[in-house]
C-alpha cells in the first residue's frame, strides 16, 4: 500500500461524501420489459438510435439521460403495439435522420449504400481489361549488368 | 533548461531536414557524389536531435516539471510513474514529437543498413522522408509547441483521464504510430521510384519489410485499443466504427494488399504500377487518419472551425503528399510495363482480387466514415453512419476475402493448378462446410453469422495447414515434417497470419451470435444464474485507493457446484478529474469470459449488477495477435533482411 499523506486522503474522503454518483450504466433494471421478444426489439430498435448527446454511441449503450428517455419512450411505444419502423419513423420526426445510425436508404444516401459494390465492378473490369491487352509487351527498362547484379541479391 | 535545449534540438533537426531536402537531390543533379553522401550523416543527426527534443519532454514529465504548459494539462504529480512517462504521448503535442521521432528513427535504420541500395536511390528515398518529417517538424513548432512555458508554474497538474491510465491505452499509440510512419517509408520508396522512373525487384524487396513492419505494427496497436475499450468501458464492447478507430482500420487494410503486391512485384516483376499507387494511398490513409483524429473534425465539425490551424495544416500536407504523388504516378504510369504474363487462373490473379477487395472494403470505411462531413458541408444535412451501416456494408466484402483467401494462398505462380490446389484443400473445405451446418442444426433460430463464422474459421485455419502440408514433398510422415522444419519462415508467418484471421473471425461470429447478457438487482447474499454459471453476492466495500475512491464488490462464481472463483467489480472516483470510472471485473478464459460490472446502489436497497457471458471473447486478440506475429516473422526471414546482398559482395572481394 503506498503512503498517502493524512491531507490527500481527507480530501479524498471529503469529495467522496460530496459528490453524487453518476450513473454507470446503458440499459438499467427498471427499464426492461417484462415480455422478453418485446425486449428484445426495444434493444433492436435501440442499436440503430443514436445518443444525440454523446459520441458515436446508441443509445443502447449510452449511459447519459437523454438516452435513457429515448430508450423508454421506444418500451413505451412497443407496449403499445407499435412496429419497430413506426416507432423508427417517429423518434426520426422528432430529432431528424441525424439520430438514425444506420442511414436511411434514400436517394442521397444511395451512393452511400452502393459505392463498394460499385467500386469493385469497376476495379474487377478494369483488372479484367487489362489483363486482355497484356499481349503487348514493352522492352526491358534494366540494363544487363543491373540484372545481373538484381539476381545475385536475390539468390538464395 | 533542459526543456530549452529539447526546443533548441528540435529547431535544430527542423533545419536539417530542409537541407536533407534540398542538398542531396542538387547533388544527384549535378553529379556531385560528396553532396549525396551528405545524405546519410543527416538523417543519422536528425534522429539524434529529434531523440534529445523527445527525451527532454519526457523528462519534464518524469520530473513533473509544471513551468510546462504540456506537463500541466496532462499530468499530476500524484500519477504513478509509469503514466508520467506515458503522458509524454499521451496528449496531441507529445504524440506528434513521438511520430517525427520515429520518422527519423526509420530514416536512420535505411541510412546504416541500406547498402545494397544504389546510393542515389537512397538518397532520393531520404530526402522524401526528409520532406514529410519538415512538414510536421513545422507542424510541431508552429501550431503545437511541447515545449511552451508558463511564467508562473500552477502547484500541480490536470491530471491525465483516468480512463486513460491503463496500460493497454499507454501503449496504444506507440504501436499506431510505428503503423503510420512506417507506411511513410513505403511512400518515400514509391515517390523516389517514381522519380527515377523505374521499379524493380530489389525495389519491392525494400518496401516489402517496411509495409510488413507497419502492417504488424498497426495490427497490435489496434487490437490494443479494441482490447482497452473491452475491458475499461464496462460493457465489453470491442469495436464501435468510431472515426478515430476507422483511421486506423483505413491504412491496416490497405497495408495489408501494399504488402501482398508488393510480394507479386517482388516475385514477378509484375503490378508495378499498381504497387506504387498502393503506397501512395497507403500513406495517404494514415495522413488522413491523423488528420481525423488530430482536427477532430468529425466528432465535432465545431470544435474544427473554433481552432482549425492544426486541421488545415495536415490538410496541407495530406493535399501535397497525396496530390503530389499521384500527379508525378500520372506523368510516370507509362514507364511501369511489365514483359511478364500469367493465366487467369494463378496466384497472381488470386492477389489481384484480394488487393481489390481490400482497398474497395477501406474505400467503404473512409466513404462511411466522411459522409456525415460531406453531407453537412454540402448539402447541409445533418446525418449519421454508424456500427449498423459498417457491419452491413463493410462485412460481404471480408466475407468474400476469406472465401478466397485459402484458394488463392495454395495455387501456383503463373500458371495454377485449381484440381490440384482442391486437392489439397478439399479436407478443409468439407470440415469447414460441416462445422457450420453442425452450428446451424444446433443453434436454436438465430441469425446466420454464427454458422457463417465457424465456416469461415475453420476454411481459413485448415486451408492455410492443408497449404503449408502441400508445399512438403516426401513418402514418410518424418520425412515432411523434417522438410516442413526447413520451410522459410515467411512461409510460416503466411500460415500465421493467414490462420490468425480465422481466429479472429470465429471470435467475432461467436461473441456477437452468442453473447449471454443479464441486468438484474441483487441484495447482499442472493444468487442468480447466468447462462450455466451461478453468481452469489457477497457484499460492497469502500475503500481509498493512491489517486481514487473505490466501491468494491464482491460475487463468488460457480459453474456446476465448482466454485471457479470470486469476482471483484469495482466503481471507482478520481476526485482530481471529478470522474466516475466502472472497472468490470473480467474472469477470462479459453471458450468463454466471464464479464461483470457493478452499477448503481438502489434508493430500496439492493445494487444494480449487469453480468455477460461473452463465449470466444478472446480469440478475437488472440487471432490478432497470431497474424501480428506472423508479419514479424515474415520480417525476420533470412531473405528479407536489409543488408542481404552486401556481405557477398564483399565476399567476392577478399577471394580476389
Amino acid at each position: 500500500m503506498t503512503k498517502v499523506s493524512f491531507g490527500i486522503q481527507l480530501f479524498l474522503v471529503l469529495s467522496w461524501l460530496f459528490i453524487s454518483s453518476v450513473s454507470v450504466f446503458a440499459v438499467e433494471v427498471d427499464e426492461v420489459l417484462n415480455d422478453i421478444t418485446l425486449e428484445q426489439r426495444a434493444r433492436e430498435i435501440s442499436k440503430n438510435l443514436r445518443c444525440l448527446v454523446c459520441r458515436n454511441e446508441s443509445i443502447d449503450e449510452s449511459n447519459a439521460e437523454l438516452a435513457k428517455d429515448l430508450r423508454l419512450l421506444v418500451r413505451e411505444r412497443l407496449v403499445l403495439g407499435e412496429t419497430n419502423k413506426e416507432i423508427t419513423d417517429y423518434v426520426v420526426s422528432r430529432y431528424g435522420e441525424y439520430v438514425l445510425l444506420k442511414p436511411a436508404f434514400n436517394w442521397f444516401n444511395l451512393f452511400l449504400w452502393f459505392c463498394g459494390p460499385i467500386m469493385l465492378l469497376f476495379g474487377l473490369s478494369i483488372a479484367f481489361l487489362s489483363f486482355k491487352n497484356k499481349t503487348q509487351i514493352s522492352e526491358n527498362s534494366l540494363s544487363e549488368s543491373e540484372e545481373r547484379r538484381i539476381n545475385e541479391i536475390l539468390k538464395d | 533548461m533542459i526543456t530549452e535545449l529539447g526546443h533548441l534540438a528540435l529547431i535544430l533537426a527542423f533545419s536539417l531536414s530542409i537541407v536533407q531536402l534540398i542538398v542531396p537531390m542538387v547533388g544527384i543533379k549535378f553529379k556531385w557524389s560528396n553532396l549525396i553522401r551528405l545524405s546519410g550523416p543527416l538523417a543519422s543527426f536528425q534522429f539524434l536531435f529529434t531523440l534529445v527534443s523527445f527525451g527532454a519532454l519526457m523528462n519534464a514529465f518524469i520530473t513533473s516539471d509544471f513551468s510546462v504548459k504540456l506537463v500541466v494539462k496532462n499530468s499530476h504529480s500524484l500519477k504513478p510513474m509509469l503514466y508520467k512517462i506515458s503522458g509524454t504521448w499521451g496528449n496531441h503535442e507529445g504524440s506528434m514529437l513521438l511520430w517525427v521521432l520515429i520518422l527519423t528513427f526509420f530514416g536512420f535504420l535505411v541510412a546504416s543498413f541500406g547498402n545494397n541500395l544504389r546510393s542515389e536511390f537512397k538518397a532520393r528515398v531520404l530526402s522524401v522522408q526528409s520532406a514529410i518529417g519538415g512538414c510536421f517538424y513545422a507542424f510541431i513548432l508552429f501550431t503545437s509547441n511541447p515545449f511552451e512555458r508558463y511564467s508562473i508554474a500552477p502547484l500541480n497538474g490536470e491530471d491525465l483521464n483516468p480512463l486513460l491510465q491503463d496500460p493497454g491505452l499507454a501503449f496504444h499509440p506507440p504501436f499506431l504510430y510505428m503503423g503510420y510512419v512506417g507506411l511513410s517509408m513505403s511512400f518515400s520508396f514509391a515517390i523516389a521510384a517514381l522519380i527515377e522512373g523505374r521499379v524493380d525487384a530489389i525495389w519491392a524487396r525494400w518496401v516489402r519489410p517496411w509495409t510488413l513492419l507497419a502492417w504488424t505494427f498497426l495490427t497490435i496497436g489496434i487490437a490494443m485499443g479494441s482490447w482497452w475499450a473491452y475491458y475499461e468501458l464496462g460493457w465489453g464492447g470491442w469495436w464501435f466504427w468510431d472515426p478515430v478507430e476507422n483511421a486506423s482500420f483505413m491504412p491496416w487494410l490497405v497495408s495489408g494488399a501494399l504488402l501482398h503486391s508488393a510480394i507479386v512485384l517482388e516475385k514477378r516483376e509484375i503490378l508495378k504500377s499498381w504497387t506504387i499507387l498502393l503506397a501512395i494511398l497507403a500513406f495517404s490513409f494514415s495522413l488522413v487518419g491523423t488528420f481525423i483524429v488530430r482536427s477532430g473534425i468529425i466528432t465535432s465539425v465545431h470544435a474544427f472551425a473554433t481552432d482549425p490551424t492544426r486541421g488545415v495544416f495536415i490538410l496541407i500536407i495530406l493535399f501535397f503528399a497525396t496530390g503530389g504523388g499521384l500527379t508525378l504516378f500520372a506523368f510516370r504510369f507509362g514507364n511501369f510495363f511489365s514483359k511478364n504474363t500469367f493465366s487467369l487462373v494463378s496466384r497472381e490473379s488470386a492477389l489481384i482480387l484480394n488487393n481489390l477487395l481490400l482497398v474497395v472494403s477501406a474505400f467503404v470505411v473512409f466513404i462511411g466514415t466522411l459522409w456525415p462531413l460531406f453531407a453537412d458541408l454540402f448539402l447541409d444535412k445533418k446525418l449519421s453512419v454508424g456500427a449498423p451501416f459498417f457491419d452491413i456494408a463493410f462485412t460481404p466484402f471480408f466475407i468474400v476475402i476469406a472465401i478466397v483467401l485459402p484458394v488463392g494462398a495454395s495455387l501456383a505462380w503463373k500458371r495454377g493448378n485449381l484440381g490440384r490446389t482442391v486437392i489439397a484443400l478439399w479436407p478443409a473445405l468439407i470440415l469447414g462446410i460441416s462445422l457450420g451446418s453442425i452450428v446451424w442444426v444446433m443453434q436454436t433460430g438465430g441469425r446466420m453469422l454464427a454458422p457463417v463464422g465457424v465456416s469461415l474459421a475453420t476454411w481459413l485455419i485448415c486451408g492455410a495447414i492443408g497449404d503449408l502440408w502441400s508445399r512438403v514433398r516426401g513418402n514418410t510422415l518424418i520425412i515432411k515434417i523434417r522438410r516442413l522444419l526447413r520451410l522459410h519462415r515467411s512461409d510460416f508467418g503466411k500460415f500465421l497470419a493467414h490462420s490468425g484471421l480465422g481466429i479472429t473471425i470465429f471470435g467475432i461470429a461467436a461473441i456477437t451470435a452468442w453473447e449471454v447478457e443479464d441486468i438484474r438487482i441483487v441484495d447482499a447474499g442472493d444468487n442468480f444464474d447466468v447462462g450455466s454459471y451461478n453468481f452469489l453476492f457477497k457484499g460492497v466495500t469502500n475503500g481509498s485507493e493512491k489517486n481514487y475512491l473505490v466501491t468494491r464488490g464482491e460475487f463468488l462464481v460457480k459453474n456446476n457446484d465448482k466454485i471457479i472463483g470470486t469476482m471483484l467489480p469495482e466503481k471507482r472516483f478520481y476526485p482530481i478529474a471529478r470522474m466516475w470510472t466502472t472497472e468490470a471485473s473480467i474472469d477470462q478464459g479459453i471458450t468463454r469470459d466471464l464479464y461483470l460490472v457493478i452499477g448503481e446502489e438502489q434508493d430500496g436497497g439492493g445494487w444494480s449488477v449487469r453480468t455477460y457471458v461473452k463465449p470466444f471473447a478472446n480469440w478475437i486478440w488472440a487471432g490478432a495477435l497470431l497474424m501480428a506475429m506472423g508479419g514479424l516473422l515474415s520480417i525476420s526471414d533470412r531473405r528479407l533482411r536489409f543488408s542481404v546482398g552486401t556481405p557477398r559482395r564483399s565476399k567476392v572481394l577478399t577471394n580476389d
